[in-house]
């Protein structure tokens, strides 16, 4: 493979590594008991038939020997912490340390949720600081800070709009889902117990008003919609998507996992907007991928309040904070305490730290980098949507189709110049998708560096796609077959197929 | 490749085959084409009913999931339960890979779904 392109990563240390059981030897350990203080019972006889007689078959292994297990592990992976990790829809953003240190001071990581209200009063504060802030962003008029995640926040979102219709006498049937919007939603709208109806994008990629028109009657109880759509494009009609809604008594929640383009220069509560959920894992900074956790509150409008996960966290006329559980209208809890209140501590710790001209320059920067990279890959890639742009921007693999190069081909290749690849083959409207987002993390040097792989990668598709078609090639593991990974997975290690 | 002329085709890249009261329902070339490798198939049970133009079942490829869609309405009779170990065949022969059978509801809906020759140019527009 040529590497005079390939400026970022160079050939680094990757050990192979096999599984933890592979290292085990018999009698290896990494600890040792201190000598029994208490009298020693006789486990045959109090277990009776329930004695296990063999061994459970655990690795043995030293202490050295896990430390480096784990840390080899580790070098295989890609963090946003090595360079840009520019999965579009994804905002993988660096997740500043400053969040890490606040949510470890001893009274905050210690903090039980079974311990009693009055010695909780900070914990409390901090749920009524992030949910006050979180309604000022969004313009909006109550929240919950529940939801585990942005799926599970639209679920709630959908489970407030079901009881909202059911109190008005008719929880109507469908709800209208645009084809520029997260794979997410429909999946949403039919566990909440809707039928989906596609509502198909204009050619600017926004809704098609007529469209929208005509499918809306009293069936329909609401819209969801990504705006910014995942297209990065930015859907200005959504003032009048509301007003059709609202005329025939549907609901418009905004899928808010694109609001990182949006903090501290549009409210969604300005624009007619129902209910919608935040991703702090995206927008707020807090860890995202690898299982997070993440957190998904859901802000509403007045109307939608009674309806609210419980308990709330509600001030008390001694100024001190309380958990009310006396809703009779909510939809009850959807997680179990108060949702993943380490996160909500990292989200409230970003957005003191920036303020509101520091939010405002983060949702700046992050359209500027995407922008940046827009109009510096223009021309060496396609662009099938040339409507302005925000957070993201997706291009299409057509240019590089003619030698027979797939978009997860080029991602692939990617991997090579040392970036996590972009989002392939999604949206669907795009065929052949290269979605990407930088978010205002990357620097000028690194949004360089990324452009140029991506040039350089345009060339290759013209003088050796085969290099393309092949890679990585830098990697541990050259090209995965995912397919039969996918048909024929191997979900489990046995003991026995050593 | 051709795509049968004896076949019916929905605007979702269904096909149809009608042999007297029994339809048979596959995906067409264009549509496993789109997908790429299809890696799960998921399919009603014998007795489900099918609706005209509502889903009634999914398939996955590497790239997505995508909703089937029955070209007619009907009452499920027949599940082509190889596909579950062997999804790679309606990649590899999408218009033999059936996927179920129904008695049909209601002949008359046939008439609305598009012949060979207008599915070819529905498709030739939609590329």
């Amino acid at each position: 493979m040529s590497n005079e392109n390939i400026r970022k990563v160079t050939t680094h240390i990757s050990q192979n590594e096999g599984l933890i059981f592979e290292h085990s030897s018999p009698g290896k350990k990494a600890y040792r008991l201190a000598e029994l203080d208490v009298p020693e019972i006789d486990a045959s006889a109090e277990l009776g038939a329930a004695l296990r007689t063999e061994s459970a078959a655990l690795p043995e292994v030293s202490e050295p020997e896990i430390i480096r297990h784990f840390t080899r592990l580790s070098t295989w992976n890609y963090a946003v912490d090595h360079g840009m990790y520019p999965l579009g829809s994804c905002t993988m953003k660096y997740n500043p340390r400053v969040n890490e240190v606040v949510s470890r001071l001893d009274g905050l990581a210690g903090a039980h949720p079974y311990q009693p209200e009055q010695i909780s009063q900070g914990v409390l504060r901090i749920m009524k600081a992030l949910a006050d802030q979180l309604i000022e962003i969004t313009g909006m008029d109550a929240i919950t800070l529940q939801p585990a995640a942005g799926a599970h926040g639209e679920l709630t979102g959908i489970l407030l709009m079901r009881a909202f219709l059911e109190s008005q006498g008719n929880a109507r049937k469908k709800i209208l889902i645009p084809d520029s919007a997260h794979g997410t939603n429909p999946a949403t709208a039919a566990m909440a117990g809707y039928e989906v109806e596609n509502l198909r994008s204009n050619e600017d990629g926004m809704v098609d008003l007529a469209a929208l028109e005509a499918q809306m009657n009293e069936d329909v109880a609401g819209l969801m919609l990504t705006n910014p759509n995942t297209l990065g494009i930015f859907d200005e009609q959504i003032a009048q998507i509301a007003e059709i809604l609202h005329r025939k008594g549907g609901l418009l929640y905004m899928d808010g996992a694109n609001m990182n383009a949006l903090v501290a220069k549009a409210r969604p509560g300005d624009f007619g907007v129902d209910m919608m959920h935040l991703n702090l894992h995206k927008t707020f900074s807090t860890p995202h991928g690898g299982g997070g956790p993440g957190s998904g509150p859901v802000a509403c409008t007045k109307h939608l309040e009674p309806f609210l996960p419980k308990p709330v966290v509600v001030e008390t006329d001694e100024g001190t904070l309380r958990l009310d559980y006396d809703r009779p209208q909510s939809i009850g809890r959807v997680r179990a305490f108060y949702g993943n209140f380490g996160m909500l501590i990292r989200a409230l710790a970003y957005i003191m730290a920036n303020g509101p001209d520091g939010l405002r320059q983060t949702t700046e920067d992050a359209v500027l980098n995407a922008n940046y990279l827009r109009k510096k890959l223009e021309g060496t890639f396609d662009l099938p949507y040339s409507t302005p742009t925000m957070h993201e921007v997706v291009f299409s693999d057509k240019l590089q189709s003619k030698s027979g190069l797939k978009t997860g081909d080029i991602a692939k290749r990617l991997i090579d110049y040392g970036f996590h690849p972009y989002t392939v083959s999604f949206p669907m409207v795009v065929h052949g998708a290269l979605m990407i987002e930088p978010t205002e993390s990357e620097p000028l040097e690194e949004l360089d560096l990324f452009v140029d792989a991506m040039k350089s990668i345009a060339q290759e598709a013209i003088d050796s796609p085969d290099l393309i078609k092949n890679a990585p090639h830098s990697t541990r593991l050259s090209r995965l077959d995912e397919t039969a990974a996918a048909r024929k997975p191997v979900l489990r290690w046995k003991l026995e197929s050593k | 490749m051709a795509y049968p002329p004896e076949f019916k085709y929905t605007k979702e890249h269904e096909w149809l085959a009608v042999d007297g009261a029994t339809g048979t329902i596959g995906i067409t070339d264009y549509a496993q084409n789109s997908l790429g490798d299809i890696v799960f198939v998921e399919l009603p049970k014998v007795g489900a009913q099918l609706v005209a133009g509502k889903t009634f079942g999914t398939v996955e490829s590497v790239k997505a999931v995508s909703d089937l869609f029955a070209p007619a309405s009907g009452t499920v009779t027949e599940v082509n339960d190889g596909l579950t170990t062997s999804p790679e065949k309606v990649n590899s022969d999408p218009h033999s890979a059936w996927m179920v059978k129904i008695t049909l509801a209601n002949p008359a809906e046939v008439d609305a779904l598009l012949s060979a020759a207008d599915y070819e140019k529905f498709i030739a527009d939609e590329q």
